[in-house]
């Protein structure tokens, strides 16, 4: 009896043992679960559905436009699932990580135009390429954006999904109280052409404004859309970084720094809780406008406060923001996830994607599609704000991105110019952004 | 668990075979069967006290242990996030330029005063509280556990809360200092004001669980030494200070040592109470604590060998910190 309570016991230690070891080896050999979560095709929704997964960030849109039910019906075969991380700072790190250990790969995976270029330029080779996917017809997106996703020797391994084209979103009461047009030709007109008669235009602002309220929302906000409509930044064609030499970014910085010495622009950062309070609290007169600019006014802006924007052209059009869908080789159902990218970036599915969710389509045959010609929004009224940005989306420069453009921007913005709003003189400023800059640049 | 005599394990014997048995009746066969049994026994009692603690082990260097010496490895090399076995040899230059990387230094300064600031009023706050707790109240559990409700909160929800308190236009802080006549502080860019609000998140959430600590162990101190001591006319206060703190002061090192720790790897409070993008610590760098230093080098900048050199050379300080704790402890013991 005795000796058999031991064997007992002796059993169940070893089972307690072996438990631990084997979750110890399930530890190491787990890419860290979220392809599990996932992963519907092993999990239970059965009868042989294959689920393409998609690694997302921020709110890109396709599940609120409807279009993964959409692409069910199309394919009972096939279940769409996505994984969303909130915020590209932290999506982006974890996916090259997963890139460059070829592990917890979603089938699709989405790439931030800022990252882009050095995506293109370190993981092609884990990227399928898409140019050779039957179905897709380079000729459907704009140049630049087909070329941004693709590498030198001609491998695409991202569609371009929406763009960025710039216009200036306005308060047109702010305006008025303050003696300026509020016409949107006659605001374009003001500046147009010029960021410096931009700057001029808010002296103007300044002089009769509504007390408590400012230009512009901040000093990021104004270096990236002065930024965003130069040719070259921070990087030349030949790839060099060449942002401390580069007179345009200099000039950029300084505009900035003097507008934010004479108090036009509000010491913010932009999407942080502080700023959209204030965008609620109609304190800034304009802010520079993509099409999701207006989601997010449409997402902080007080209900009364619908039809009281307005969009104008900005004094140089230019391109801030937008993505790329990649498909991962060593994800699970290559072939579906391409046929599934293909579908989801075809300029139908873009229009579409504008008239939800406002992202603006990298399809230019979609300018002249109802969806875009005629859509309107909440806040801005009856504002064309499809031709507006149609326009920009035409005019804005193709831009030479570079792999550390994200970096280089941050340290202008968030080292830079924002230190002229707490008493820094434009060349301390400078100083410390390029210190700070050089320093995360140097390896 | 076997508390009962009889089914707690028997202390290891050299050849000692169960207690208890009858002495068997001897066939050959038997003696046999015996023998083996209480070979199987003896290995059981050498070897499985090993196994039972291997599970730590073998979690400490997997996860311990080899990654420390890799990273070391990396330190060595210049390494990049985009190609992390692409290494290439640089010696020691990671080291030699942290010597005049000012960003380094101001990080470490930022550390220690960020240290300073939060440990000190923490465990004076913390003694206090234990002191108050100490007495005897009604409904003195809910106190307790309200204490270490900051501690249960998750940093990220907490820092959040207070990035919205120190805001700097609609804050509330601000809001009420503006009642008695101080202007708007500016808690995110300016220096002091900013450690002080990310020191303010490091108390908030540390202060209830020291305070237990330091009530656990008040309520080990013999009662007979405060009736005593009512007895010789000490006031309450002269019975904290000369009952109280001499009794206290193992705890007391034992949190002082807890809590440099802790505050030579503050990560998290500044990575959320920035209002970029997390890992600079401010305009000016002006809350960057090393651990969001490294971070930045490793994760945002993707130089995996200078972040590794940074963490090696945080994992030297720790151990200087460490040493310095241990003489003063063994002075203090010594002198008690």
């Amino acid at each position: 009896m005795r000796a058999r309570t031991r064997t007992a016991r002796k059993a169940v230690v070893l089972a307690a043992v072996a438990t631990l070891g084997a979750g110890l080896l399930a530890g190491c050999a787990d890419d860290g679960g979220d392809d599990n979560a996932s992963d519907g095709s092993s999990s239970g929704s059965g009868k042989g559905k294959t689920t393409i997964t998609l690694g997302l960030f921020g709110t890109m849109g396709f599940k609120e436009a409807g279009l993964y039910t959409e692409y069910e019906k199309l394919h009972p075969d096939i279940k769409i699932a996505e994984n969303v991380t909130e915020r590209n700072e932290n999506y982006y790190p974890a996916l090259v990580n997963h890139l460059t250990t070829n592990s917890g790969l979603m089938d699709v995976q989405a790439i931030e135009v800022g990252n882009i270029a050095e995506v293109v330029a370190t993981q092609a080779t884990k990227f399928e390429d898409m140019s050779k996917v039957s179905g897709v017809d380079k000729s459907k997106w704009l140049d630049w954006k087909w070329s941004q996703g693709t590498t030198k020797d001609g491998q695409t391994i991202g569609l371009g999904t929406d763009i960025g084209p710039m216009a200036l979103c306005y308060r047109k009461d702010l305006f008025q109280a303050a003696g300026l047009p509020t016409d949107r030709e006659a605001v374009g007109k003001l500046w147009a052409g010029d960021w410096n008669k931009f700057v001029a235009t808010g002296e103007q602002y300044k002089r009769k404004a509504k007390a408590g309220t400012f230009f512009m929302d901040s000093p990021g906000g104004l270096i990236n859309a002065i930024l965003s409509s130069e040719k070259e930044k921070f990087y030349d064609s030949s790839g060099e970084i060449i942002y401390k030499s580069n007179p345009a970014v200099k000039a950029a910085f300084d505009l900035t720094a003097k507008a934010a010495e004479e108090g036009l622009v509000q010491a913010q950062t932009q999407f942080q809780p502080a700023w959209d309070t204030t965008i609620a609290n109609s304190k800034f007169a304009t802010i520079a406008c993509p099409p999701w600019m207006l989601g997010t006014i449409k997402g902080k802006a007080k209900p009364e406060d619908a039809g009281k924007w307005d969009v104008a052209v900005a004094p140089k059009s230019g391109n801030w923001g937008g993505s790329f869908l990649g498909v991962p080789k060593s994800g699970k159902h290559v072939k579906e996830a391409e046929a599934f990218i293909t579908w989801l970036t075809a300029p139908e599915q873009q229009a579409k994607l504008f008239k939800v969710q406002g992202s603006f389509p990298s399809a230019p045959s979609t300018y002249t599609m109802p969806e875009v010609t005629g859509a309107k929004n909440e806040m801005t009224g009856d504002s064309p704000i499809g031709t507006v940005f149609s326009e920009a989306a035409k005019t804005a420069p193709v831009q030479v991105i570079g792999p550390k453009d994200q970096i280089i921007q941050q340290g202008l913005t968030d080292n830079g110019v924002i230190l002229v709003t707490k008493g820094k003189s434009a060349e301390e400023a400078w100083k410390t952004a390029t210190k700070t800059i050089d320093n995360n640049l140097d390896k | 668990m076997a508390t009962r005599n009889d089914t707690a394990a028997p202390p290891a014997k050299e050849g000692g075979a169960a207690p208890g048995r009858p002495p068997a009746v001897s066939t050959e066969d038997e003696r046999r069967h015996r023998a083996r049994l209480s070979r199987r026994w003896q290995r059981d009692m050498r070897w499985s006290p090993y196994a039972f603690v291997s599970p730590f082990f073998l979690l400490f260097v997997a996860f311990g242990l080899f990654p420390l010496l890799y990273t070391g490895w990396a330190s060595l090399h210049q390494v990049e996030m985009t190609a992390p076995t692409d290494m290439t040899w640089v010696g020691m230059r990671n080291y030699t330029r942290i010597f005049d990387d000012d960003f380094f230094w101001n990080a470490a300064k930022n550390t220690l005063t960020i240290g300073i600031i939060s440990t000190v009023p923490q465990l004076l706050m913390a003694m206090g509280l234990a002191h108050i707790l100490n007495y005897r109240l009604r409904a003195s559990t809910f106190y307790r556990v309200a204490m270490l409700a900051p501690y249960a909160t998750s940093i990220a929800a907490a820092s959040l809360v207070f990035v919205l308190l120190f805001g700097r236009d609609y804050g509330m802080i601000n809001w009420a200092l503006h009642f008695v006549g101080i202007d708007a502080i500016d808690w995110q860019n300016d220096k002091w004001p900013s450690q002080i609000a990310v020191s303010s998140i490091v108390i908030w959430r540390w202060t209830g669980y020291n305070a237990l600590i330091y009530l656990a162990a008040m309520q080990a101190i013999p009662q007979d030494l405060y009736e005593s001591a009512a007895l010789d006319g000490a006031s309450r206060w002269k019975q904290f200070l000369h009952v109280t703190l001499p009794s206290l002061r193992p705890t007391i090192l034992f949190t002082v040592v807890v809590s440099t720790i802790g505050a030579s790897q503050v990560f998290g409070e500044p990575l959320l109470f920035d209002a970029n993008k997390g890992a600079s610590g401010g305009a000016e760098h002006q809350f960057q604590t090393l651990g969001l230093y490294l971070y930045e080098q490793g994760w945002v900048n993707q130089h995996l060998g200078r972040a590794s050199a940074i963490a090696w050379t945080m994992f030297l300080i720790l151990i200087v910190v460490g040493i310095v704790n241990y003489v003063i402890s063994r002075r203090l013991r010594a002198s008690s």
